[in-house]
């Protein structure tokens, strides 16, 4: 007797098997998967056999043959039973209504009007550029004294800044009493959010182009940073503008890995904000600056679209469009508005809740300056216009503080003011000149990596 | 820095972005009357009228010549090269007696879909061919927007990447060439409704195709502002056994819109699909009463649905035009508080209720 492994053969591609009532055993209606059942016959004929692994068993009557030395099974049909071919295509599901409605909470809170982002992720490298200046020694303790002062800030600092986004270290950092920082933001009211990426690479064979890293593991990484208190991701791509760049590949490189990024984040509860920066380093006009902006920002949202990245529950960083640092032609902050809506207003979906700009190397009050006239000037705007700066937010604190105990509250009133100016400018309603210790001072830094 | 080189003047920009915002203003809409030789045959066989170029003259000449009224919500018509060519029957030209009425003129200009080889029945259209010549002569003679159709559909496995790839960039020539001419572009990525799918398979299905859509359109460096969009609502397939709501059906199109559709483009012009007259109306309320970001204008392009109730009427005879024409007035204020969510429902016409759905329709 011929003893033989069989699998159901099925001549189409049926998602779903429709099985009607078995005139004799009044089985019921059922939907269920196709599976592959190993079963042995010996025999040629009828058989009734299982065609699924579910706990209900659906049995189907099938027809075994014999061809070739193999048993074929088939699945007979009959006017009993009818095998339904789904004619649609499949969308399996990418989130639940209620992740989804976590998300685009957090998303909201964080472009609530007035409000902001904190950006003071810096890593340790980064951050030791900003103590060099002041004098401060790049230590661990020195680098959570000062995370500490920022977030001990009055809680009044919360009515313009909605979430702070941090690095992996400091994240885990506690004030010197012990609490954990992301204890003392949610005391605040501020959401803790956690910078994801682990920095620029190189593009081998483009002309200094790259793509950003920090894709392995990262799954697990997020779903351990939402458990200890993150809302929210950041992660920075990076592109520039020269003779021939940024190119078709970087643009499809980093958009892609950014959408990979942010489909992680979402499925572990986390929103993810994607922020393609355009540099401004370069002789570029403001033009080339809005068209270059415009071509990543179509590339960075179709990503978006093919990863299947619920855009409401997602925010942009992008650049501000203004020419490049060493153009030689000069352009108003009218101009830098209106450039910068024009190119947003061409590839932003609506459903994106929020544009948290990046300050890049603008001075503080640049910063605010311009954030205010995007707010202010008109044109299609269906998104929040609001801020996550590093630099802009953060210089005069620096400035103020240089390192010792007894400034810590009068850099702590640097940070207040500096949070209410962008605030004002985030509603269009900024006055301008609300005084700075370094709110003038370009802080601009050439081909920038954090 | 890299190269963009000038795609279109300032003045270009200015006058494309004016007839787009002047075709969907407040209330206004496009009344489709595109229909080619063998799909105006196919309405007039319905009311027994034999599909002669007289009548096909006729009939337009009845649709144009109502009310100057019509004007306060048809803001455009859209028409077939023959009938842009037409007369009346004291010889004035169509297109001017839409002008006097200050009612724009377009053109369709594509040539109708055909198939793509090695796929399940998928097309994508034809007519880049010398397309610019025809458009400086049709903006010559009087047009100032154009139309062009494409068709996705919805099965087991499509549409496919390559379909929904091809017809973007189809249509994205098509935008590139049309505003190079002083023509804006009706852009017209429809997902039929033949099948039984529901609706959430139809707004999955119609995002992806938008964002096909604009990123070739991006690609194309086609200026938004001067630009319309003419998309399905998105609905369940005919054939789905669950029924949905207007109400349904107006969420499902703005989230799908939200999702796809930049804020620089002024305006949606929803097109009718096999929908009833009745129904149109209803969805397209529905849609604009729909929360969510609705930065665009959201509008009609009806063909069917502003002419089914016209064409009952008129039966093909001339004692008839009269009460035509005042179908068309009906409809027309039907759809233009539609498009300000304003609609209060029922101002019944001839055939406000019927179906005029058509399976695997094509022009």
């Amino acid at each position: 007797m011929l003893r033989q492994s069989l699998e159901v053969v099925c001549k189409e591609d049926f998602r779903k098997i429709k099985i009607g009532k078995h005139q004799r055993s009044n089985e019921c209606v059922f939907d269920c998967d196709v599976t592959r059942s190993a079963c042995s016959y010996t025999t040629e004929g009828h058989h009734t056999i299982q065609i699924c692994e579910h706990k209900t068993a659906i049995k189907v009557r099938a027809k075994v043959v014999s061809r070739n030395s193999c048993l074929i099974i088939c699945i007979l049909l009959n006017v009993k039973l009818r095998i339904a071919r789904v004619n649609m295509p499949v969308f399996p599901q990418y989130l639940t209504p209620k992740q989804e409605e976590e998300l685009r909470n957090i998303a909201n809170a964080i472009v609530a009007p007035g409000k902001g982002i904190l950006a003071a992720d810096e890593s340790t490298g980064s951050i030791g550029k900003r103590f060099a200046p002041i004098n401060v020694e790049n230590s661990e303790e020195n680098r959570r004294r000062y995370r500490d002062l920022l977030f001990s800030t009055d809680k009044s600092l919360a009515e313009n800044i909605s979430g702070v986004i941090m690095f992996h270290e400091t994240f885990y950092q506690k004030t010197k009493d012990g609490t954990p920082f992301t204890k003392v933001l949610q005391d605040k009211g501020i959401i803790p959010g956690i910078k994801v990426d682990k920095g620029v690479v190189p593009l081998a064979g483009t002309e200094d182009e790259c793509t950003t890293q920090g894709l392995d593991g990262l799954s697990e990484r997020c779903a351990q940073y939402k458990k200890d208190g993150a809302q929210f991701a950041k992660w920075r791509c990076v592109l520039k503008i020269q003779q021939y760049t940024p190119s078709y590949q970087a643009m499809l490189e980093n958009a892609n890995v950014l959408a990979r990024y942010a489909s992680i984040c979402q499925q572990n509860g986390l929103v993810p904000i994607v922020e393609p920066e355009v540099l401004p380093d370069g002789e570029h006009d403001l033009e080339t600056a809005q068209k270059v902006t415009e071509q990543v920002l179509a590339f960075t949202y179709k990503a978006l679209a093919d990863h299947h990245v619920y855009l409401e529950g997602t925010l942009l960083k992008p650049n501000m469009v203004t020419a490049g640092m060493s153009c030689t032609k000069k352009f108003s902050k009218e101009d830098n508005a209106r450039a910068t809506i024009l190119a947003l207003s061409r590839t932003v979906p609506p459903a994106v809740p929020g544009v948290t700009f990046l300050s890049g190397g603008q001075s503080e009050e640049d910063a605010t300056q311009n954030l205010n006239l995007i707010n202010a000037i008109k044109g299609p705007k269906p998104w929040a216009l609001t801020f996550s700066f590093g630099r802009a937010l953060q210089a005069s604190v620096l400035k103020v503080w240089e390192g010792k105990d007894e400034n810590v509250a009068k850099a702590q009133a640097e940070l207040i003011t500096r949070a209410k100016a962008n605030g004002l400018a985030a509603v269009g309603k900024y006055q301008g000149g609300l005084d700075s210790a370094a709110g003038g001072q370009s802080l601009f830094v050439a081909q920038h990596a954090y | 820095m890299p190269s963009f080189p000038q795609y279109l003047t300032a003045e270009q920009e200015n006058e494309l972005r004016r007839i787009a915002n002047a075709i969907v203003a407040p209330g206004k809409g496009i009344l489709a009357a595109d229909e080619s030789t063998g799909t105006i045959g196919k309405r007039f066989a319905s009311i027994g009228v034999e599909n002669t170029e007289e009548n096909r003259r006729c009939y337009r000449e009845l649709l144009f010549t109502a009310d100057a009224s019509v004007a306060e919500n048809i803001s455009g018509v859209i028409l077939f090269h023959e009938t842009f060519y037409q007369k009346t029957k004291d010889g004035t030209p169509f297109v001017k007696i839409l002008k006097d009425k200050g009612i724009i003129s377009g053109i369709k200009v594509d040539k109708g879909v055909v198939p793509l080889a090695g796929t399940d029945g998928e097309s994508t259209t034809q007519g880049l061919d010398s397309l610019s010549e025809r458009c400086a002569q049709y903006k010559k003679d009087g047009a100032d927007f154009a139309k062009w159709r494409c068709v996705l559909k919805i099965g087991a496995h499509t549409p496919t990447y390559q379909a929904m790839f091809e017809n973007g960039n189809v249509l994205a020539r098509y935008a590139s060439i049309c505003q190079q001419n002083g023509l804006v572009p009706i852009v017209e990525p429809e997902v039929l409704c033949d099948g039984d799918h529901d609706l959430e398979t139809a707004q999955k299905v119609t995002e992806q195709v938008l964002a096909f859509t604009y990123k070739a359109l991006a690609d194309h460096h086609v200026f938004l502002e001067g630009t319309l969009l003419k998309p399905n609502m998105v609905t369940a397939g005919q054939s789905c056994p669950k029924k949905y709501t207007a109400e349904q059906n107006g969420k499902a199109t703005v989230v799908a819109l939200s999702r796809g559709v930049p804020a620089a483009v002024p305006g949606i012009t929803f097109l009718s699909g096999g929908q009833s007259e009745e129904d149109s109306t209803l969805n397209l309320n529905a849609i604009n009463n729909a929360p969510g970001p609705k930065p665009w204008a959201l509008t009609f392009s009806f063909g069917r649905a502003l002419q089914a109730s016209v064409l009952k009427a008129w039966q093909g005879k001339k004692e008839n035009v009269k009460a035509a024409q005042e179908q068309l007035l009906v409809r027309a204020k039907a759809n233009g508080l539609a498009a300000m969510g304003k609609f209060q429902g029922g101002q019944s016409g001839k055939a406000s209720g019927e179906s005029l759905f058509v399976a695997n329709h094509s022009y």
